[in-house]
């Protein structure tokens, strides 16, 4: 029971990165139908730009945590976002109008090139970061085990939930929001009347990008560890829950997330760490077979 | 001969020598007309005459192979639309559409779809939605203004109490209404209607007409309408232009385009003998 409580907390932890991340997919996919390939790689980019940060502020002499932290996530956000808008504005616009597999190859090769670039830029090594966030609260003890839950833990969990209060509330109470649902659903009609849709698109991509860097940093505290390739199996995980929880829906992302992040814990604890990735991999494949739409397939509402 | 010098002299939209080929068929065959400031125009033709691709143009859907697109506003500006881009043909000429079918955002309320259509405004005040997020007052201010254009509108359209509904349930009267409203929410000059009453039953088709005339008499905004249905258009319209395989073929007030030959021939076809005998 102590030890399923623990795994539970674990999975909750992982399951707010990958729906962080997840949300960025299904964004993406609601407002130009497109799986974008790159964002693993852009969420990866993030980890790399929240690290060079931190060591950047450090040696200026910035050490008092909060202040540093909330400096490197300021300025991740914002690179992260550029780095998403870029990637947009190179590979997918100009092949908007083409056939639909286009801009899914152009996004395999983005993919490609970001890890590369990474690779030649920061090397294959692993860059490790020492653990920064320190201390934990005991939830309960018994039998000798004691279920803990580490202030990193804390600060994940909390800022994955306003995060998703922050979103859910943009995308169905601003303007933007239903600027975004609405080109979701009618380009067309939505450029007449008087919408830039590109741009909207744009922002989508930033949004998506900005909260891949979110999970980025929380990724980086959390592990401690980040190589070239995090992106592949990170992204794929995150997309993953995106087709779980029903593509194109915010709500399912997030849900999805969950269920990922959890089904990975627990098959790591309770059967072999080897194969946790087989698992998460096999909802997929179930996932798509049996209930291609989903588990929160509602397309009219909060869809982007 | 006044009442026909009023488009002539200070029209709206002035399209001069409007050419669009798809490859080798042409579809609009060097049409030129005026639309006054006033007016509900009509343009009507038999099917396939192009009446549809004149509005594809004037919003931007294709570019025209050939030919002139002003529309010109009351401080005399004028706008280029075959050269600008569909959103900027709404929210900087000031022109809004319908379509033949229905297009509403069938999964967003009444509205949301008419608050969609007010998305340039409040996208400037909400800078760039950051401080519609911190709720700032000034967005506030903003939002509560396009709440009540959309509510002016629900009210004139007559549906006021189903503000809250999905687009997609409403019946389909009301639906082309609600069309209508939600081009009017984007605070057009000239309002383009693709036939609006088709598929509605001649009560529904009547309170279409009183909108239509409300719309112009009211609001001073001009109609341009692609319609079928000629009762609505021959009650309703100041002017009339009339096409037929792309060309124009006749223009002018409702009752010079009834007794125009030309016009009943494209419209019932010409006796061969007839035809023969001149």
């Amino acid at each position: 029971m102590e030890y399923f409580a623990q795994q539970m907390v674990n999975g909750v932890t992982l399951g707010s990165v990958y729906g962080l991340i997840a949300i960025g997919y299904t964004m993406v996919y609601g407002i130009i139908g497109m799986i974008n390939f790159a964002h693993g790689d852009i969420f990866m980019i993030s980890t790399f730009i929240s690290l060079i940060t931190f060591i950047a502020l450090l040696s200026i002499g910035i050490t008092w945590i909060p202040l540093a932290l909330l400096i490197v996530l300021i300025i991740s956000m914002a690179m992260t976002a550029v780095y998403g808008w870029t990637v947009e504005r190179l590979a997918y616009r100009p092949l908007r109008a083409s056939f639909r597999l286009a801009p899914l190859i152009t996004a395999i090769g983005m993919s490609i090139v970001l890890q590369n670039y990474v690779q030649i830029v920061q090397g294959a090594r692993v860059k490790p970061l020492p653990p920064i966030i320190k201390g934990s609260y005991t939830l309960m003890e018994k039998n000798g085990f004691t279920v803990q839950i580490s202030n990193m833990q804390i600060l994940i969990i909390l800022t994955t939930i306003i995060l998703m209060l922050a979103f859910s509330a943009l995308i169905s109470k601003t303007s933007l929001g239903r600027c975004q649902r609405a080109c979701e659903q009618d380009q067309t009609m939505a450029a007449l009347l008087g919408i830039n849709v590109d741009r909207t698109i744009s922002l989508t991509f930033i949004m998506g990008a900005s909260l891949a860097s979110v999970a980025g940093l929380m990724y980086l505290l959390y592990y401690g560890v980040i190589d070239f390739y995090i992106g592949f199996v990170v992204g794929i995980k995150a997309f993953t829950a995106a087709v779980l929880g029903g593509i194109g829906s915010l709500p399912g992302a997030m849900l999805g997330g969950l269920i990922i992040g959890l089904v990975e814990t627990f098959w790591s604890a309770y059967f072999s760490i080897e194969y946790k990735d087989v698992a998460a991999f096999s909802i997929l494949i179930i996932v798509l077979i049996f209930m291609p739409s989903g588990l929160l397939d509602k397309p009219e509402v909060e869809k982007v | 001969m006044s009442e026909q010098l009023s488009w002539k002299e200070t029209p709206i939209l002035d399209v001069q020598s409007l050419t669009m080929s798809f490859g080798g068929l042409i579809a609009i065959d060097d049409l030129s007309f005026q639309s006054g400031r006033q007016d509900i125009t009509a343009i009507i033709g038999p099917n396939g005459a192009g009446k549809t691709t004149v509005f594809n143009c004037l919003t931007g859907f294709y570019k025209p192979t050939r030919g002139r697109i002003d529309l010109i506003h009351n401080d005399h500006t004028r706008h280029r639309l075959e050269k600008m881009a569909e959103f900027r043909i709404n929210n900087r000429a000031r022109v809004a559409r319908t379509f033949q079918n229905i297009r509403l955002f069938s999964g967003m309320t009444v509205l949301e779809n008419l608050l969609v259509a007010q998305h340039h405004q409040l996208m400037r005040a909400s800078g760039l939605t950051i401080g519609a997020l911190l709720g700032l007052g000034s967005y506030q201010f903003i939002e509560k203004q396009a709440i009540d254009l959309a509510k002016y509108w629900l009210d004139k359209t007559g549906l006021i109490t189903r503000a809250d509904d999905l687009a997609g349930d409403l019946p389909y009267g009301d639906q082309r209404r609600l069309e209508i409203a939600r081009a009017m929410c984007t605070q057009p000059l000239l309002l383009c209607l693709d036939e609006p009453a088709a598929g509605l039953n001649p009560k529904e088709s009547n309170i279409l007409s009183k909108l239509l005339l409300d719309i112009k008499h009211q609001e001073k905004i001009a109609v341009l309408l692609i319609e079928h249905d000629m009762s609505v258009v021959m009650e309703i319209s100041d002017h009339i232009v009339v096409i037929d395989y792309g060309r124009k073929i006749s223009d002018g007030t409702p009752t010079q385009i009834r007794n125009d030959p030309k016009v009943i021939a494209a419209y019932l076809g010409v006796d061969e003998r007839e035809e023969a005998s001149k």
